[in-house]
């Protein structure tokens, strides 16, 4: 599968299917700091990826001066 | 997984509820959530016209979508930091958004007012370019408010953002910090407008959440300044403890305003004067944004 990674934009492709929260887990990231976007719609961490599909794990902190 | 309501289809789950909805009854969630703040705190009536300070991110503009579908009167104010492309980019989401829910939408340029932009704020000052910029934010929110006649200026603060000022608040005891730092800032001068944050029940991720799925066209990208921040810095340690434990940082934050806060209140009693310069409301005899103002125009 393929993964989309930002800040900054990168791609990462994974063998074979896989659950969401273990692609969280292989790409060390913690699940309260992403949306885990396919297509036009959100996925659960149970939810499972095949190898043909796209995710986007698109970050939802912002910082600064808010 | 299975939506905590209807029993359909979740599309998100929220640990620190022990929860997951779908769609519709995320949306349902996300704004109780919001009304219950602006109950709590009396933040506004519906008699009220809102200014909503609005960035361009997913914050602001869920905040703005979530108060115009209550039927609220708002308007919208960005704030043009003159931050290259970022601030191009996110001063057109706000113009798409405003015009397509049909409010209106006031701007105003931090160039114009202070001087220069944000980028050059930062060089001539020589600190943190949040640190001018968070100050020029606040001072012009209050002056948009005064000029336009709004009694309450609303921003999208969430839960992750009280925390992460909480945690920095904490870390170095500024005390004065902890004393103001509230969902509803009160006015407590004639010249200073009421600050509410509508969000600050729902975390970081609940808004984004909502963003996405309401179709909320927002900038993805991060600021380029706020990279290093210390915000962030203390955000990611906050996500790693929600990780471990959720509920962390609702705990952190409602703890401190339910149980805490008043500690640190009643022991600042600051004498407010006008700003012998602007007539802006400040502690000493110049506000802190005209003495930027005049930094940035002895470099020029």
């Amino acid at each position: 599968m393929k993964v989309i990674l930002r800040h900054p934009r990168r791609e990462v492709e994974l063998a074979g299917q896989r659950r969401v929260k273990d692609v969280l887990r292989e790409l060390a990231i913690v699940p309260e700091t992403v949306l885990v976007i396919r297509g036009d719609e959100l996925l659960t961490s149970d939810a499972v990826v095949a190898e043909s599909e796209t995710i986007e794990l698109r970050p939802v902190m912002s910082g600064g001066a808010r | 997984m299975k939506c905590r309501t209807c029993g359909g289809a979740a599309v998100l789950e929220l640990r620190r509820h022990n929860a997951a909805f779908c769609t519709p009854d995320f949306f349902a969630f996300f704004r109780r959530q919001v009304a219950e703040a602006i109950r709590k705190h009396r933040m506004f009536s519906r008699d009220e016209e809102v200014l909503v300070a609005v960035s361009g991110g997913k914050d602001s503009l869920a905040l703005w979508d979530v108060l115009i579908d209550e039927g609220y009167r708002t308007t919208g104010l960005y704030l043009d930091l003159g931050i290259f492309e970022y601030s191009v980019e996110s001063r057109a989401k706000c113009d798409a958004f405003a015009a397509s829910h049909g409010v209106p939408l006031l701007v105003s340029r931090v160039a114009d007012e202070v001087g220069a932009p944000v980028p050059v704020i930062q060089r001539v000052t020589r600190r943190p370019p949040c640190s001018g910029c968070g100050l020029s934010k606040r001072y012009l929110m209050n002056r948009a408010a005064l000029e336009h006649g709004f009694p309450v200026v609303a921003t999208g603060h969430n839960l992750d953002d009280e925390a992460a000022t909480l945690f920095g608040s904490v870390m170095h005891w500024q005390t004065e910090s902890l004393a103001r730092q509230s969902p509803a800032l009160p006015s407590t001068h004639a010249k200073l407008v009421r600050r509410v944050k509508p969000l600050y029940r729902l975390s970081e991720r609940e808004s984004a959440a909502y963003a996405f799925l309401r179709r909320i066209d927002y900038i993805v990208d991060e600021c380029p300044f706020a990279k290093g921040a210390t915000s962030l810095a203390h955000k990611e340690i906050l996500n790693r403890m929600e990780d471990a434990a959720p509920g962390a940082k609702h705990d952190f934050v409602f703890g401190f305003f339910d149980r805490a806060r008043a500690a640190f209140e009643t022991s600042q009693t600051a004498v407010l004067n006008e700003c012998a310069r602007c007539g802006a409301v400040t502690t000493g005899t110049i506000c802190a944004f005209c003495k930027l103002a005049d930094q940035v125009k002895r470099s020029s």
